[in-house]
């Protein structure tokens, strides 16, 4: 049962041919046979999750019923759980725990979810491979010598090793579909402002937002019919009515406009992956869409312009960390100057302390118009793109990444990691819902395919993905290499 | 050579909301260190602001009462820069699109002139905590309550040419945010906080000099003070041939002088950018409305009416007008009284006089308009002479019985009673046969003396002009 969907599993449970106790305990037995090797887990939480599972079966026995009760998850270490360890992937925070939930955490504990633990991530959401960690790489599940992607790189190993049923993630240039990519999951990047940021540890605040990491682009419906919707404590979180994502899954394809970036297929797409999102393409039509190609002329910007905003936002929202009130403190400081440097010299990695840097440097006197100003008109302008592509088509389809996993080590210079996000840092600076499905397998490793809606018409590419789903089976392709080394057939 | 002075303000105000402005912490002054601090006054990872509109409202009442532009589309921006009592490590602030801009004040001057200062602008921003650097040995304490208080920094033009003109513009954006309610403006209690920037030039000179800024001084006095010895040390440095160095000077009351705290010349780079964590706040013209027809009486307004409606003096409308509650106060008495001129004279005189000895605000005051109203009704009536009303006065600030009860009491019933004066006129006039024969032989004034003795035999409590009407007749 632990390789099921959300789907099924809710309908065991409702059926009552399995408990919430037996699936938890079968997902912790899981994790304590493979975490050890993928490293997916920055803490696991057997014993309140166990008495969640008693509780929702409890509950469930005095006749509650909804889609995700008693289902078991993980959060990514970047949300805030009341009373257990918050650290962000830092030694800076590798103390906290957190005397809150954030928002997202507290509405999957209302619809009656058990939470497993908390997954590893790119220390603070910077990075596209887990290798940024302060508490070390997390292993693809489908080639352990490969990065699972990211920075929400343990969701998406746990959802694909089925170390849980499903994981939040989040996505402030390619933080959740990347991974998603490269694990063979289903990952969305809701539009921004429709789930809540508050609980949610800032990397960027104008470009983050969490979504869901699943088995299913169903699954995913599931998730995000509980994460969204407005919350006074964000006031970046947008008033909308509420919707059910599942509702229009099943819509038909017939007549559907389908929007291929020619900017999205050029040098540096590996063969492979286009061969296998041109297939995807194939089986739309046969469903009846109409494909077409759309310019986003300003796309080559997006990196340039996301290496300047993402930083710059981040310089100012990691100055808390400052060894003052919580979190990492340096052993006997001298003076206040001395704390700061110290603390946050040895409390920061490397990649966190580039783009403080980076970002500090971006915002000073003299600089900024040449940077931060001049990225927001960049800024502008890509979305500007994408409306004019969205006035012809429904959705736009395109390779999640250009490649497949790549090597643990395997990429040692800053810049090329940073060019690992080219397809999906857009979507963050235009602000609009993207999801990545499974869209093939190479060389032992899956492919992902990006789907990329308008503003607030998350439904409509869940849709998209969804009827994909019903058509094929990638995502239901699971790596042999786990099975083997977990010792099942 | 002859120089001249040239001085901005910045005044900090904390506005008067009953929680703070990105969170729902209270603003009571004066709770234990760190009570009044939520995890995002604390700056815990996740959390994130949600804008009061209460402050919104104030600085728009603000705004309005200077006849400023008010800004429709106001932005908040990050202020960057690291120390202990900044939780967040940047300071939430308006840079570029304030929510009050351009407006003015009309200052009165001690001569009774009037002049305008301009106001360039007043933003709104979140306070900082506090340090505490005694009670911890070797270590500095932080209290956060006062972290994320509403702020509403107010900037002058730098139009100001002396102190008087600084204490005088000070002054009356004291009594206007006091009309408006929108803030204690404590200068003592740090509710209201002003930044000095003082330069001096060669008189008649178009171009600045360089600017000296003597930060956070606490009252009005200080800032007079303050002004004058920054004034007297950078004439004594250019005059010397020297130069001034654009610094932040703290003044130091004890030795009345100004002393470097650093040099703006190495000054922090503070990487204003847009606050991504908040919308812009957006209002329209029918908000700028609704603020403005809420708006009390101002001071200038009520000082026209005052003259007009109580035929007061400039100067004395000026001085009942200087607090809101003062002005208040002397309306009731005025009103209740039947007698604006008297009840004028008592209030800034007696009363106010009263209350500077007392340090009391009129809010302590054991004398309530009320029964100062009802002295003054008793003078009119002739139950007392307006010398005795003085003794009631004096009692009425311990005895809080009503006003005739203490005339009662105390016997101070002013003597009507003809019988009863008669009775001392002719006990005085038995007593001075020598000045009584003065007047008799034409000495009119000695008739001064002869009240007098009258005035004293009854304790002061005869009325005056019936002893002095009794006193002719029986003389004659």
């Amino acid at each position: 049962m632990i390789n099921s969907t959300v789907a099924e599993i809710s309908a065991a449970l409702a059926a009552g041919d399995i408990s919430s106790v037996e699936i938890t305990q079968a997902y912790l037995d899981r994790i304590a046979t493979l975490n050890g090797e993928l490293n997916a887990f920055i803490t696991v939480c057997e014993d309140s999750a166990l008495l969640a599972a008693k509780a929702a079966d409890e509950a469930r026995a005095n006749g509650l019923d909804s889609p995700l009760l008693g289902i078991p998850l993980a959060h990514k270490d970047i949300f805030c759980t009341k009373d257990i360890l918050t650290t962000c992937g830092s030694r800076m925070l590798h103390n906290f725990v957190s005397p809150y939930n954030a928002t997202v955490v507290e509405r999957f504990n209302d619809a009656g979810t058990v939470l497993l633990g908390k997954t590893n991530m790119d220390e603070f959401a910077m990075g596209s491979s887990n290798e940024t960690s302060f508490f070390g790489d997390v292993k693809n599940p489908w080639n352990t010598e490969c990065v699972p992607g990211g920075s929400s790189g343990g969701s998406a190993a746990a959802v694909a090793a089925d170390l849980c049923a499903m994981a939040t993630g989040t996505d402030t240039g390619g933080s959740i579909r990347q991974p998603a990519a490269f694990c063979g999951v289903t990952g969305m990047k809701p539009s921004y402002g429709r789930v809540s940021r508050w609980g949610m540890i800032a990397f960027a605040s104008s470009l983050d937002q969490a979504g869901p990491l699943a088995k299913s682009a169903e699954d995913a419906a599931l998730m995000l019919n509980v994460m969204s919707g407005l919350d006074k404590k964000d006031s970046t979180s947008i008033d909308r009515p509420i919707e059910d994502f599942t509702a229009s899954l099943n819509q038909p394809l017939k007549g559907i406009r389908i929007g291929i970036p020619k900017q999205h297929f050029a040098e540096g797409l590996s063969r492979e992956v286009e061969q296998a999102v041109r297939d995807a393409l194939t089986e739309y039509e046969k469903l009846g869409a109409i494909i077409k190609e759309v310019d986003l002329t300003n796309s080559h910007l997006s990196v340039s312009a996301y290496y300047v905003v993402a930083p710059a936002e981040a310089s100012a929202n990691l100055s808390r960390f400052d060894g003052v009130r919580y979190g990492y403190r340096c052993e006997d400081p001298v003076n206040l100057e001395d704390m700061y440097k110290r603390t946050r010299s040895e409390g920061f990695g490397e990649e966190v302390k580039r783009r403080i840097m980076i970002g500090t440097y971006a915002l000073s006197a003299g600089f900024y118009d040449a940077y931060y100003r001049k990225a927001q008109k960049i800024r502008r302008l890509i979305k500007d793109d994408f409306d004019r592509a969205f006035t012809e088509v429904d959705v736009i389809i395109g390779p999640t990444s250009p490649h497949t996993a790549f090597k643990l080590g395997s990429k040692s210079d800053p810049v090329s990691m940073y060019l690992e996000d080219i397809y999906t840092i857009a979507v963050n600076l235009a602000g609009l819902p993207a999801a990545s499905i499974p869209v093939g397998i190479a060389n032992g490793l899956p492919m992902g395919m990006q789907i990329i809606g308008k503003y607030f018409d998350e439904a409509k590419i869940l849709n998209v993905a969804h009827q994909f789903q019903q058509h094929t089976d990638w995502h239901k392709q699971k790596s042999t290499a786990i099975t083997a080394a977990s010792g099942e057939s | 050579m002859e120089w001249e002075t040239v001085i901005g303000l910045e005044v900090h105000v904390s506005l008067s909301t009953k929680s703070k402005l990105f969170s729902g912490s209270s603003t009571e002054f004066g709770a234990q260190p760190n009570t009044q601090a939520s995890i995002f006054d604390c700056a815990l990872p996740g959390t994130l602001p949600v804008f009061n509109e209460e402050a919104l409202r104030m600085a728009v009442r603000f705004g309005v009462a200077i006849g400023a532009e008010i800004g429709k589309r106001s932005v908040f921006d990050r202020k960057n820069y690291f120390y202990p009592d900044l939780p967040k490590g940047y300071q939430v602030t308006q840079l570029d699109f304030p929510t009050v801009g351009k407006g003015a004040l009309t200052v009165t001057l001690a001569d009774g002139s009037e002049k305008i200062i301009g106001v360039t602008r007043a933003h709104i921003e979140e306070n900082a905590g506090k340090s505490l650097h005694e009670e911890f040995s070797g270590m500095s304490g932080i209290d956060l309550n006062r972290a994320g208080e509403p702020l509403l920094e107010i900037v002058s033009e730098p139009e100001i040419t002396c102190a008087e003109e600084a204490v005088a513009y000070l002054k009356k954006l004291h009594t206007i945010i006091r009309y408006l309610d929108i803030s204690d403006a404590i200068m003592a209690q740090g509710s209201m906080r002003c930044d000095v920037n003082v330069s001096i030039r060669p008189k008649g000179a178009t171009e600045l000099g360089t600017r000296a800024e003597i930060k956070n001084i606490n009252s009005f006095r200080f800032v007079e003070k303050a002004i004058h010895s920054e004034v007297a040390r950078q004439q004594e440095i250019l005059e010397d041939g020297g130069r001034i160095i654009q610094e932040t000077r703290r003044y130091n009351a004890d030795k009345d002088e100004t002393s470097s705290m650093r040099s703006k010349e190495v000054a922090n780079d503070y990487r204003y950018f847009p606050e991504p964590d908040l919308l812009p706040v957006v209002i329209d013209d029918e908000y700028i409305a609704a603020v403005t027809a809420q708006l009390p009486e101002l001071p200038d307004a009520r000082k026209a009416r005052f003259i007009e409606d109580y035929s007061l003096s400039n100067y004395d409308a000026g001085v009942l007008v200087s607090s809101r509650e003062l002005a208040e106060y002397y309306e009731i008495v005025a009103t209740a009284s039947g007698d604006s001129k008297l009840a004028a004279n008592w209030v800034s005189q007696d009363l106010l006089g009263l209350l500077n000895k007392h340090n009391w605000e009129i809010a302590d005051s054991p004398i309530q308009a009320v029964r100062l109203a009802t002295l003054i009704a008793r003078i009119k009536d002739n139950t007392i002479s307006g010398k005795i009303a003085k003794t009631v006065f004096e009692s009425m600030i311990s005895d809080e019985s009503d006003v005739d009860a203490i005339i009662e009491s105390k016997g101070l019933k002013q003597v009507t009673d003809s019988g009863e004066i008669e009775k001392l006129v002719l006990e005085v006039i038995e007593k001075n046969p020598a000045q009584v024969q003065q007047y008799k032989d034409g000495k009119e004034q000695v008739i001064g003396f002869l009240v007098g003795q009258c005035m004293q035999l009854s304790k002061g409590k005869a009325n005056p002009a019936q002893v002095n009407e009794l006193l002719r007749e029986k003389m004659q």
